[in-house]
């Protein structure tokens, strides 16, 4: 039944498995998450979370049922989420976030990540400070007529496998590696038959013909386009002649031509990946440490010895024109030498090896993502003038929604309900959001002259969260259904 | 705008509206309960800075929208599931769904209609199922059926439709009916003739939804170089050059399953069958010792078997109700919609990017400009097919042309009929003055990508 039951789950989440692996999935397996407010929106979010198969959910919610959320609320909710999927187990707890934080504020502890769904402002602040301490990412989600709004509070998330698009190759051209050279030297261009000329590599045709271009250059690389175009040249002429003198058809020799500028580009480490090298947590190592910080150090360490000022080799090549063996064997060499340097690597970490090996594969893309608290940014002394200021200058800017929503909030602190419920407050609940808006804007000194969407996102980046791959934005993103645009803020 | 009430008018109302407003569980009789419309009454009665010129709020839109709007969902997978409820939970209650498949186990993770015991049936017919009986007062109606069964009789009576397709060539398609719906008067295009088409699409974490207004804005065609061209293996590397473990693979289902016939003389390799895949993962991991390649999996073989696309619950939620967004902005006419085309990808953080895509002047759907063909009449008819196929423009998949020649209606090459492809392979290797095609000459192309014959100008330049 246990290996029925694996098949199975294989086949349901086989279109996802092949976005996160199933490192990813147990990540997501082993989560409990906690959803504070039952209404439409919350549990939108959480359906897009327990479909993929987190392990549980807690629901928090302390209102009654009205008209507008009949078969949204609460235990029904429990109910339906937990009838879509049979792998996961939900609970509910019916109370109010604000009295579990005066009896019990321990109880958000034991989340994976907590959700909260149109909350007020201070039930927001009381609980991103307590979660803020406790190390629990924390995920606020309101939509407001056709306005969404998502702010991310985590301390601090580190991320591993960013699964960047359009990553640049990292070939070593520009420093070759002592068994790179070595399998360069086993290949005599001039002395090879047609097909073997044909279907080497592109990657060793770049090589050998640097080789000639140092010699007659004082070891100095193709730098600028006449340069590089001279070099294209000195490659093109290295094609094949029949009897008659015309070139002949080697598709190899024009990949090489169509990549020299990537090839040729400098192998360097990532300002990205350097501050984190420079950052104090990678720097005071101690027993408490996280694993990421420790195996950064030692990539760093690394770098600083066996790496000769570069990171641990990546290992993979693109698929080129070329022969089987002509390209299993160079992968291999790749390959072998990512090992070598993961190995090193492991040297200055103890443990931890299986980890090491994704560390050293991803060492360009590794990413952390700080957000600031919510505290910072609601605290007069803190908060973001300067991006809200430069934000309003664009007058179709994102921020105005962000703005509003404040007020909005704003004005549930002040007279315990939301603006505009009943057709009769409109109007003057206009006035008296205006002048929340004003406080507010007055407040901070800052002289300006005021969905379903965002619920997708929003299960997204706890997934995200969750399983520590591809990176969660930082930390405001701000969501338009009118006019399908979006904007991610620092606030 | 607010009613400005008297004290008196204002306590009467209040309390009319608070007796609306005690709930718990509905009106048992009709499947209307107070307050059951009053997130979306709040949108149409309000008019805000935001809302569109044309816009008179009333509580007539409300009812228009939820009795007459009949809207046509195509597609009832990952896009189409959360599109039928995005869209009944506005409160649209004449919907049609058109699919043609039917339920598989990798569906679960986020066609959320779908429970493990419909595995086998009919996606339109479940999920129409469903709709109906979680949302009262809905009338899903089901066809399990591929879009082309229909002709554009059927299409006519939509005011909106909306695409949750997973192929280009059933876009263009869908894209051909709509644009030959529309009327023109003196040249004049009537509006009453166009029909609204939303369509989405995703792919992993990344989406895209567009408004088409037929005739008026960018269709299918006109962006057809946005999307990127299928990777297809060389053949030689294939067949005697393999690196990658995708080439094995390659190598069992093109040439190896066609020779060894290893579950009968006819029986075509089926990516859904368990054994099948079985026997070609068996195969591939033959292959790919034979040249020292690693990394051939059971996962990697059915995905290169099923050209499978990984999928998420999250992005098709929001490219579902970014495209039912669309559908209720129009059908009210309550905000300016898209205009008219939004990228999303959350790969890194969030990103979104909306743009106006243009028309193309010589789109060879919606342009109504006669295309032009241009060969020297020693060119071979293959020549014609390449460019009918490889063209950025025109990306046809198997094109069948006809032309009159000497007075007689004659098929030049057709693919899709093996006696007919047969009979008139060898019209490839001839010249176009051997095939007695004349300067200036109509051709009649027909191709899976468009529901009409498109008519194309022979012009000789030598």
């Amino acid at each position: 039944i246990m290996a029925a039951t694996k098949a199975s789950k294989e086949q349901k989440y086989d279109r996802q498995l092949r976005l996160w692996g199933d490192h990813g999935q147990e990540a997501l397996e082993n989560a409990h998450i906690c959803l504070i407010n039952a209404t439409a929106t919350g549990t939108e979010i959480l359906k897009n979370l327990v479909l993929p198969g987190i392990g549980a959910f807690t629901i928090v919610d302390g209102h009654t049922v009205t008209g507008e959320d009949v078969g949204n609320k609460a235990h029904a909710a429990t109910e339906l989420l937990q009838e879509l999927n049979s792998d996961v187990s939900g609970n509910f707890v019916e109370e109010s976030p604000d009295k579990l934080l005066d009896n019990d504020p321990e109880f958000f502890h034991r989340f994976t990540i907590v959700i909260g769904v149109q909350l007020p402002e201070s039930t927001c602040l009381r609980l991103g400070s307590v979660l803020w301490s406790a190390s629990v990412p924390f995920l606020l989600c309101k939509t407001y007529g056709l306005v969404g709004y998502m702010r991310l509070v985590v301390q601090e998330h580190t991320v591993i496998e960013s699964h960047p698009d359009n990553a640049l190759e990292d070939l070593r051209l520009d420093q070759p590696f002592a068994e790179f050279q070595n399998h360069v030297k086993s290949y005599d261009l001039d002395s090879m038959d047609k097909k073997d000329h044909s279907h080497t590599p592109w990657i060793i045709i770049v090589a050998k013909y640097l080789e000639k271009w140092f010699s007659e250059h004082n070891c100095r690389l193709p730098k600028n386009y006449k340069e590089k175009e001279a070099f294209r040249q000195f490659i093109r002429e290295g094609i094949l002649k029949n009897e008659n003198g015309v070139p002949e058809d080697e598709e190899n020799f024009e990949e090489a031509i169509k990549n020299v500028n990537t090839a040729l580009n400098l192998t360097k480490i990532p300002s990205t990946v350097e501050d984190l090298f420079n950052s104090e947590q990678c720097n005071s190592i101690t027993s408490q440490s996280p694993s990421f910080w420790v195996m950064l150090r030692a990539v760093k360490e690394f770098v600083h010895n066996e790496g000769n000022g570069s990171l641990p080799v990546r290992g993979t090549i693109p698929d080129m024109i070329a022969d089987s063996q002509k390209f299993i064997n160079l992968q291999n060499v790749y390959r072998e030498k990512a090992l070598q340097d993961a190995a090193a690597v492991s040297k200055h970490v103890e443990c931890l090896l299986q980890s090491v090996g994704k560390v050293c594969k991803n060492a360009s893309f590794l990413r952390v993502v700080r957000c600031r608290s919510l505290a910072e940014e609601y605290s007069v002394d803190s908060v973001n003038k300067d991006e809200i200021t430069s934000c309003m200058d664009n007058p179709d800017s994102e921020m105005v929604f962000y703005l509003m929503l404040r007020a909005v909030d704003r004005f549930y602190q002040q007279h315990s309900r939301y603006p505009g419920v009943y057709n009769y407050q409109v109007e003057e609940d206009i006035s008296k959001l205006k002048l929340s808006v004003n406080s507010l804007l007055q407040e901070y000194i800052l002289g300006v002259n005021f969905c379903h969407y965002v619920l997708g996102s929003a299960a997204q980046e706890a997934i995200k969260i969750i399983s520590h791959q591809f990176v969660p934005f930082n930390n405001t993103f701000i969501y338009n259904a009118m006019s399908q645009t979006s904007a991610t803020l620092q606030l | 705008m607010a009613e400005t009430d008297e004290p008196e008018k204002k306590r009467r109302r209040v309390v009319e509206l608070t007796e609306k407003m005690v709930v718990d569980g509905g009106n048992g009789s009709t499947c209307e309960w107070d307050g059951r419309w009053n997130h979306i009454k709040k949108f149409l009665e309000r008019s805000g800075p935001f809302t569109h010129p044309d816009f008179e709020p009333s509580t007539e839109s409300l009812q228009l929208m939820l009795e007459t709007c009949k809207i046509l969902v195509i597609g009832a997978g990952g896009l189409g599931c959360e599109l039928l409820k995005d869209l009944a939970l506005s409160g649209f209650r004449n919907l049609h769904v058109v699919d043609m498949d039917t339920i598989d186990i990798s569906n679960l993770n986020r066609q959320f209609l779908f429970r493990s015991k419909d595995v086998g049936r009919p996606k339109a017919d479940v999920a129409a199922d469903f709709i109906n009986s979680r949302i009262p007062g809905c009338r899903a109606v089901p066809h399990f059926k591929k879009i082309q069964d229909f002709d554009e009789t059927f299409y006519r009576q939509f005011h909106i439709i909306v695409c949750g397709l997973d192929s280009i060539v059933a876009r263009r398609w869908l894209n051909g009916v709509v644009l030959s719906l529309l009327v023109y008067e003196d040249g004049v295009l009537d509006p009453r003739s166009i029909i609204p088409v939303i369509d989405g699409g995703t792919e992993g974490f990344k989406g895209n939804a567009r408004v088409i207004l037929p005739g008026m804005t960018a269709c299918i065609d006109c962006t057809l170089e946005l999307y990127p061209p299928q990777i297809n293996f060389p053949m030689c590397t294939i067949a005697s050059m393999p690196r990658l473990p995708e080439h094995c693979v390659e190598f069992v289902r093109v040439l190896l399953w066609p020779k060894e016939k290893p579950f009968g003389d006819d029986v075509i390799l089926d990516g859904d069958d368990p054994a099948h895949i079985q026997w070609v993962y068996q195969k591939s991991l033959e292959r790919a010792a034979e040249f020292n390649i690693t990394g051939v999996t059971y996962r990697l073989t059915q995905g290169v078997v099923k050209r499978i696309i990984p999928a998420v619950a999250s992005t098709n939620a929001v490219i579902a109700a970014a495209c039912a967004t669309e559908v209720f902005k129009i059908a009210t006419s309550a905000y300016t919609p898209l205009n008219n085309y939004m990228v999303f990808n959350d790969v890194d953080g969030l990103y979104t990017y909306t743009f106006e895509a243009e028309r193309k002047e010589n789109c060879s759907a919606c342009s109504q400009i006669p295309l032009d063909l241009h060969f020297s009449s020693s060119s071979k008819l293959q020549e014609v097919l390449d460019y009918l196929t490889e063209s950025a423009s025109l990306q046809m998949k198997s094109p069948a042309v006809t032309a009159t020649v000497e007075g007689k209606n004659k098929t030049l090459y057709l693919q899709s009929v093996a006696s007919i492809e047969q009979r008139t392979r060898p019209n490839l290797s001839k010249t176009l003055k051997e095939l007695g095609l004349t300067d200036g000459q109509e051709l009649a192309v027909a191709d899976v990508t468009t529901p009409q014959t498109m008519l194309f100008r022979l012009y000789f330049t030598s």
